[in-house]
């Protein structure tokens, strides 16, 4: 589903220029759930941003779903965002003016879904997402692990082939985040390829492989048998 | 760019921000406001320029037969001069100018009218419809003599104000009958004429008409003309007088007038004695012009400067709606459709405050110096029109940038 080398990014900061991705080679097959750890300024969020085509690598190859992802310009990384991604963002990132329902519907207009068949998709994945009795409220209405249920049905809405979350629980306390995660397990269990940044071990231990990263290379990659968050919920 | 899924994102945007959406909107409606007043004011002072120095047309000629001073080819001096119609029909075929209005007169000096208990003598005169726009007469009710009453001959009167309050008093005339020296008339028309008072004592019909019950044959007394206006006074001087002189010229050979008989043809050539009219409207057209445009001007700089804010402000939302799949091309095409529609209407309210405003007071400004202020529509339109393409100009910029931001730089913003 996703395959990269020899991976190279660098940031310009003033004169200097700062090396954060140095050579990543690193590959997920359908289905998987991974994890992307590390420490603050290792390079996660980097990594997963030019996963999600939002910022470019300097150097090396990135495959999504069979299609090299190159030299793309703006309409069409849009497009294949639109078409292959899901984002979670750590601070929710939810349009503050939309109700809960115009949120998730929002990818399907970029999909160029006729209203009707948007309204009726977003409500069937808040009903997943378990706020069905949610959908008139405005973002500032709602708690945190409400948010971030409607971003995650936002992120499922357009059908994407991998959802990519950075710090999806980064913003909640303990139990929220392992409902959230529970609500993640449950997305992989259905298919769906899912890659989570997270510095949080024990959110970790809730995926089924763990890629650590280190000064902008993986030091370790390796697959685990992922707790259940239902059984802490 | 049209289509009814963008529409329903506009109206949902704007209604979820009211408050800057009114905002715009006040800033775009007050400046076309402003602008529309101005225009009004400035129309109104020319107005009130060209009824203190002209009460006919600047720019109408006209000439009435007269007495011959001198003999000659053989006639003797003291002849009278006596157009007939045809004088007039010869004198549009052999111009070399188009011609704005036109019309011969045909006038009774003294002609007693009547209606129920009240009578009063008053001018009579035989015109075409042309006459109403040589004498800068305007209809208070009714209209005036059309092209048909001329082609029937059909017996119905404009009559003016002074008129009108002798005979009516407070009663609407139209379609009233008045007795004018024994002949049933229909009053299908009021006028007042910037002339004044005086001007205002005149029943027209006609010419037709005129010729047949009060006139003999096809007499006429003169003929009028005004050529298009051009804004450059030495340019128009020159055409009215070319234009005139060759109805002379033709007017004398077929009279037999000397050449240097002065009292045989009288010629009024009205623009002859407007020279400060035309500096005095030529300066104020420039001047309102140029704040006009000044004021279009912060029109726009208002616009873009809103729109700059409102891609900044939604600087983030823009990040969302790219990493959901919004392509560059849409950002700009939603943040210019909804600011050219915030725009359109609440340039057209302004507009129409403006026009309301002007309709609503200017018949009670009572000052020498602004008289019927007033805006043309077009112009108006117009101006709401340029404002628009302009703020999308402006526009254009600010929300090309917010397309071209990066993504993840757009995220980052808080
Ligand atoms: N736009 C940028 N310009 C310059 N430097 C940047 C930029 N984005 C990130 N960096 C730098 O790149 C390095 C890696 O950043 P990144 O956000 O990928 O780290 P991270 O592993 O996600 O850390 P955290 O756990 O704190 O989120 C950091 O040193 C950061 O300061
Ligand atoms: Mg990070």
């Amino acid at each position: 589903m996703i395959e990269i080398k020899n991976l190279h990014k660098s940031y310009k900061v003033g004169k200097n220029s700062l090396h954060v991705l140095k050579g990543i080679n690193f590959s997920v097959k359908e289905g998987e759930l991974v994890s992307i750890m590390g420490s603050s300024g290792s390079g996660k969020s980097t990594l997963l941003n030019i996963l999600g085509m939002l910022d470019e690598a300097d150097e090396g190859s990135y495959t999504l779903d069979g299609v090299p992802i190159k030299n793309l310009n703006e309409k069409l990384a849009a497009q294949y965002r639109n078409k292959f991604l899901g984002f979670i963002f750590q601070s929710f990132n939810l349009i503050n003016y939309k109700t809960a329902l115009d949120n998730v519907a929002l990818p399907l207009y970029y999909q160029g879904l006729p209203r009707g068949e948007r309204m009726e998709r977003a409500m069937s994945y808040l009903e997943k997402v378990g706020l069905a009795d949610w959908s008139t409220h405005l973002p500032n209405e709602l708690s945190g692990g409400q948010k971030q249920r409607v971003a995650i049905a936002r992120a499922l809405a357009s059908h994407p082939k991998v959802l990519l979350a950075d710090e999806l629980t980064g913003a909640l306390d303990t139990k929220t985040s392992y409902e959230i995660m529970d609500l993640v397990q449950q997305i992989n269990d259905e298919g769906k390829t899912i890659l989570v940044v997270t510095h949080e071990e024990d959110i970790a231990q809730m995926t089924k492989r763990i890629v650590n990263l280190k000064d902008g290379v993986i030091i370790d990659d390796k697959k685990i048998e992922p707790i259940r968050a239902s059984a802490h919920v | 760019m049209f289509s009814l899924e963008r529409w329903q994102e506009i109206f949902e945007t704007i209604g979820k921000n009211k408050l800057r959406t009114f905002l715009t909107g006040v800033s775009v409606a007050s400046g076309i406001f402003i602008l529309v007043i101005l225009l009004g004011i400035g129309e109104g002072m020319q107005n009130g320029v060209e009824v203190q120095f002209q009460r006919d047309a600047e720019n109408k000629v006209s000439i009435t037969g007269g007495i011959t001073s001198m003999g000659y080819g053989g006639l003797n001096p003291g002849r009278n001069i006596q157009l007939v119609l045809d004088d007039f029909y010869t004198a549009v075929q052999n111009s070399d100018f188009e011609i704005e209005f036109q019309s011969p007169l045909y006038r009774v000096w003294s002609g007693l009218a009547s209606y129920g208990n009240e009578s009063g003598s008053y001018r009579l005169e035989g015109v075409y419809a042309d006459y109403q726009f040589l004498e800068k007469a305007s209809i208070i009710e009714g209209r005036y003599i059309n092209p048909i009453d001329q082609e029937l001959g059909t017996k119905n009167v404009v009559i003016g104000n002074r008129v009108k309050k002798d005979l009516f008093k407070d009663k609407s005339p139209i379609g009233e009958f008045i007795t004018v020296s024994g002949v049933k008339f229909k009053v299908v028309g009021v006028f007042t004429d910037p002339g004044g008072e005086r001007s205002e004592t005149r029943i027209f019909m006609p010419l037709k008409t005129s010729q047949r019950i009060f006139g003999n044959g096809e007499d006429i007394r003169s003929i009028s003309f005004t050529l298009p206006k051009v804004a450059d006074y030495d340019l128009a001087l020159f055409q009215s007088q070319e234009f005139v002189n060759k109805i002379e010229r033709q007017l004398r050979s077929k009279y037999n007038i000397s050449p240097l008989d002065n009292s045989a043809l009288y010629i009024s050539n009205n623009i002859e004695n407007t020279k400060e009219i035309y500096t005095i409207l030529n300066t104020m057209k420039l001047f309102f012009w140029g704040v006009g445009i000044a004021t279009l001007f912060a029109g726009i700089i208002g616009v873009s400067n809103i729109m700059l804010i409102i891609v900044k402000e939604r600087t983030k939302e823009i990040g969302i709606r790219k990493a959901l799949g919004a392509v560059p091309m849409s950002i700009v095409g939603m943040v210019l459709h909804e600011s050219i529609f915030v725009t359109a209407i609440s340039g057209m309210f302004g507009l129409i405050l403006g026009l309301l405003l002007l309709e609503s007071v200017g018949p009670f400004i009572d000052t020498e110096f602004i008289v019927n202020p007033e805006v043309n529509f077009n112009v108006a339109v117009s101006t709401v029109i340029i404002l628009i393409i302009a703020g999308a100009i402006a526009g254009f910029f600010p929300a090309w940038r917010g397309a071209k931001i990066k993504p993840i730089d757009a995220l980052r913003d808080e």
